[in-house]
């Protein structure tokens, strides 16, 4: 026996082993939503990291199913609920692949406009609430965060004057959208995003100048350009690890086309990278609204007539996949038809459930603060992630 | 008549006592109301005029809570945890003047007192954290820990400079020796030291950006989770005396204290020291709304690699300077 090494186990109290487990949501308050992490730790360092999700699953694809295709597009807002414009998109769009219907000039660039406002007041509340996780809500972060929500209200502004609605929108249908531009629109919309441009020199000085956030993003985090493309991630996380993918150039659809704006790439995958890449997708979708608006065609909003019953849309039997570049990634939409007034399946692929499943191949190894600061670079929605 | 001096000290102390509880029930008030103003918000407003009685408001709220203690908690320590915390945090008063003549015991080893016992909170934190038995608590006790070690060392560094250069340990006389020239305006040695000591006392009082022991993003409250009630009260209580102790000895210590225009009457020397007291716990609030929480080893490495040897060799130029000139005094 004595040439036998006899493991002892250090009690702790904790499991009666030296690792900790601990459980980090689905109430938390860091977690970005509903998200349970179990984190195995040692000491400050997390060790394994077990990634639970479904506390926020609705049965989307099969409510799917059971609505009409004028009933649904509300309903696709609820996936992504912080950017209900590019889910809604997504939806008809499926609608409009499969149903061949087209959609009038005008209502593509009211489209994109509404996309790209979207994506600002997503950003908005990503940058909040992302400084919140590194700053703390009783620190500098929670000053971040209400500047941003300030903004994100402006936009949502223009929202409710647009659509009656401040977060769920149900502003698309297939063959076009519900609502035109209200009277007096253009000119609040310009203002507003005036001053959300002027206002992001304002974050990021305050951000960038501070080298205590330098030290809490740069190299935290760092999802390499090969697991990257191998999880499938998408959107901002895709662009901050080195892949110039962007589906308004890569496969532009509802005009994307004729808009000029720059993809922003950076290589080195931290936080900070997905924080640059963002900041710059600001000012890049603030370019493309005001293109839009400038540009913006005359004619009708919708190739259908006017809704009058709930059955009215049919799409003849067949299937295919539309996809949109949305605030988080690639949101795409599955569909298949079989003529009648709903859709006989419909598949949902939500950008962050794919951009969550990167977090237990980089959390390993980091700390347990930056655990929460991770989290919030790769900013899920749960609404998108459980469905 | 004169009271014997036993009488005296416990009411002047009996009188402190309650300018600081009242002091900290209205620094809470001014915490939420100018981070309010950062943020283009209002913030408290509707308890009195302009929100004025928000702070009492709280306190009633906190002591008709329920106290929960948990299950599984170790009682005696849990219970224990916020007198031991609360303690430390009052006494340190006790060798801070207001002004000359107006404190309690204005000892010959004022600052040794001040710093021996503000370090003492500590325990309490850790018996809070321990006693929780709760994961995110432990864990913040451990961090306590690592932090406040880490950090008393450069705070008493950096304290010992006006020390040295007044050649006193008394609070009055170091006061008295920067009569002409604060020690916070004293060239290079003193402007450095000043910012030494300021960053030293968010650390040592956990204020952002270096909060992890609270860090509700990943640890929910840190060592007080699972406080509620009273108990909280006494926690968050101790945390703001202390924040103002450690306020008042930065006054003391680098801003000349009670000295200013028409201080030779006692009442205008102690609005002066107040006056610079907050200014100090204005800058600590700025700060903590509108920096970023630093992370655990971050902290660790700002303290052992920059701060302590920064303000060793502070300590030792002050030693030099003092040396050099022959004499103490400002």
């Amino acid at each position: 026996m004595h040439d036998t090494v006899v493991h002892q186990t250090v009690e702790i109290g904790y499991g009666g082993s030296e690792r900790l487990t601990m459980n980090m949501g689905p109430q938390h308050p860091s977690a970005h939503g509903v998200f349970r992490a179990i984190l195995t730790l040692e000491g400050e360092t997390v060790v394994g990291v077990d990634a639970v999700i479904g506390y926020l699953h609705r049965c989307h694809e099969k409510l799917g199913e059971t609505l009409t295709y004028v009933q649904y597009p509300s309903i696709a807002s609820k996936t992504d609920y912080v950017a209900a414009m590019t889910a809604e998109l997504a939806y008809v769009s499926a609608v409009e692949l499969v149903g061949k219907i087209d959609v009038p000039k005008r209502a593509q660039w009211l489209r994109v406009l509404a996309a790209e406002l979207q994506r600002v007041a997503s950003h908005c509340l990503w940058l909040g609430t992302w400084c919140m996780d590194i700053g703390g809500a009783l620190g500098g972060g929670a000053t971040v965060f209400l500047y941003a929500i300030r903004e994100r209200e402006d936009i949502l502004d223009l929202f409710e004057s647009l659509t009656g609605a401040r977060l769920l929108y149900g502003f698309h249908q297939p063959g076009g959208t519900r609502y035109d531009l209200p009277a007096g629109w253009t000119e609040q919309c310009r203002k507003t995003l005036d001053r959300v441009e002027q206002r992001l020199g304002e974050y990021e000085a305050m951000l960038e100048d501070n080298a205590f956030f330098l030290v809490r993003t740069q190299g935290v985090g760092v999802i390499s350009r090969e697991l990257a493309q191998e999880i499938g991630v998408s959107g901002p996380l895709l662009r901050g690890s080195g892949v110039n993918h962007d589906l308004r150039t890569a496969a532009p659809y509802s005009s994307y086309e004729a808009f000029e704006f720059r993809v922003p790439v950076e290589t080195a995958g931290d936080c900070y990278a997905r924080y640059r890449v963002r900041m710059v997708e600001f000012r890049e979708s603030i370019k493309i609204a005001r293109q839009a608006l400038d540009g913006l065609p005359e004619g009708p909003i919708s190739s259908r007539p006017g809704v009058k019953s709930v059955g009215q849309v049919r799409v003849p039997k067949g299937e295919g996949y539309a996809r949109v570049e949305g605030a988080r990634g690639e949101v795409g939409c599955y569909l298949v038809a079989d003529g009648g007034a709903k859709p006989y399946r419909l598949k949902w692929r939500g950008a962050s459930f794919s951009n969550l499943s990167v977090l237990p191949h980089i959390l390993p190894g980091v700390k347990v603060a930056d655990v929460v600061a991770i989290m919030g670079s790769v900013d899920p929605v749960f609404g998108e992630v459980d469905r | 008549m004169t009271l014997p001096p036993l009488a005296y000290h416990a009411l002047v102390g009996f009188v402190v006592l309650n300018v600081v509880i009242g002091m900290v029930t209205y620094v809470t008030l001014l915490e939420r109301k100018f981070p309010a103003r950062m943020q283009s918000r209002i913030g408290p407003y509707y308890v009195g005029p302009h929100g004025l009685l928000q702070p009492i408001a709280d306190a009633i709220k906190l002591m008709i809570k329920e106290d929960v203690v948990p299950t599984a908690a170790d009682r005696w320590v849990y219970n224990l945890a916020p007198i031991v915390f609360l303690v430390p945090c009052v006494l340190i008063f006790a060798t801070l003047p207001f002004a000359p003549g107006l404190g309690v015991a204005d000892l010959n080893i004022g600052v040794l007192f001040f710093l021996a016992v503000s370090s003492l909170e500590i325990v309490g934190l850790f018996m809070g954290g321990w006693g929780s038995n709760n994961k995110y608590a432990l864990l913040s006790a451990m961090r306590a820990v690592n932090q406040i070690i880490s950090y008393d060392l450069p705070f008493v560094f950096a304290a010992l400079v006006p020390v040295v250069l007044a050649g006193s340990l008394q609070m009055s006389v170091i006061v008295e020796a920067q009569r002409g020239l604060w020690f916070g305006a004293y060239p290079v040695i003193g402007w450095l030291s000043f910012i030494a000591f300021l960053v030293a006392t968010l650390a040592a009082e956990n204020r952002v950006p270096f909060d992890i022991l609270e860090a509700e993003s990943e640890l929910v409250a840190g060592f007080r989770v699972e406080y509620s009630g009273m108990k909280f009260a006494l926690i968050q209580l101790g945390e703001y005396a202390h924040m103002i102790g450690t306020s008042f000895l930065g006054a003391l210590l680098f801003l000349g204290g009670w000295l200013g225009p028409g201080s030779d009457y006692v009442l205008i020397g102690a609005f002066w020291f107040l006056l610079k007291a907050m200014l100090v716990f204005l800058v600590i609030t700025w700060v903590r709304w509108s920096f970023v929480r630093i992370r655990v080893d971050q902290i660790l490495a700002i303290s052992w690699k920059l701060l302590l040897p920064a303000s060793l060799v502070l300590l030792l130029a002050a030693a030099f300077w003092v040396a050099v000139r022959g004499g103490h005094g400002a």
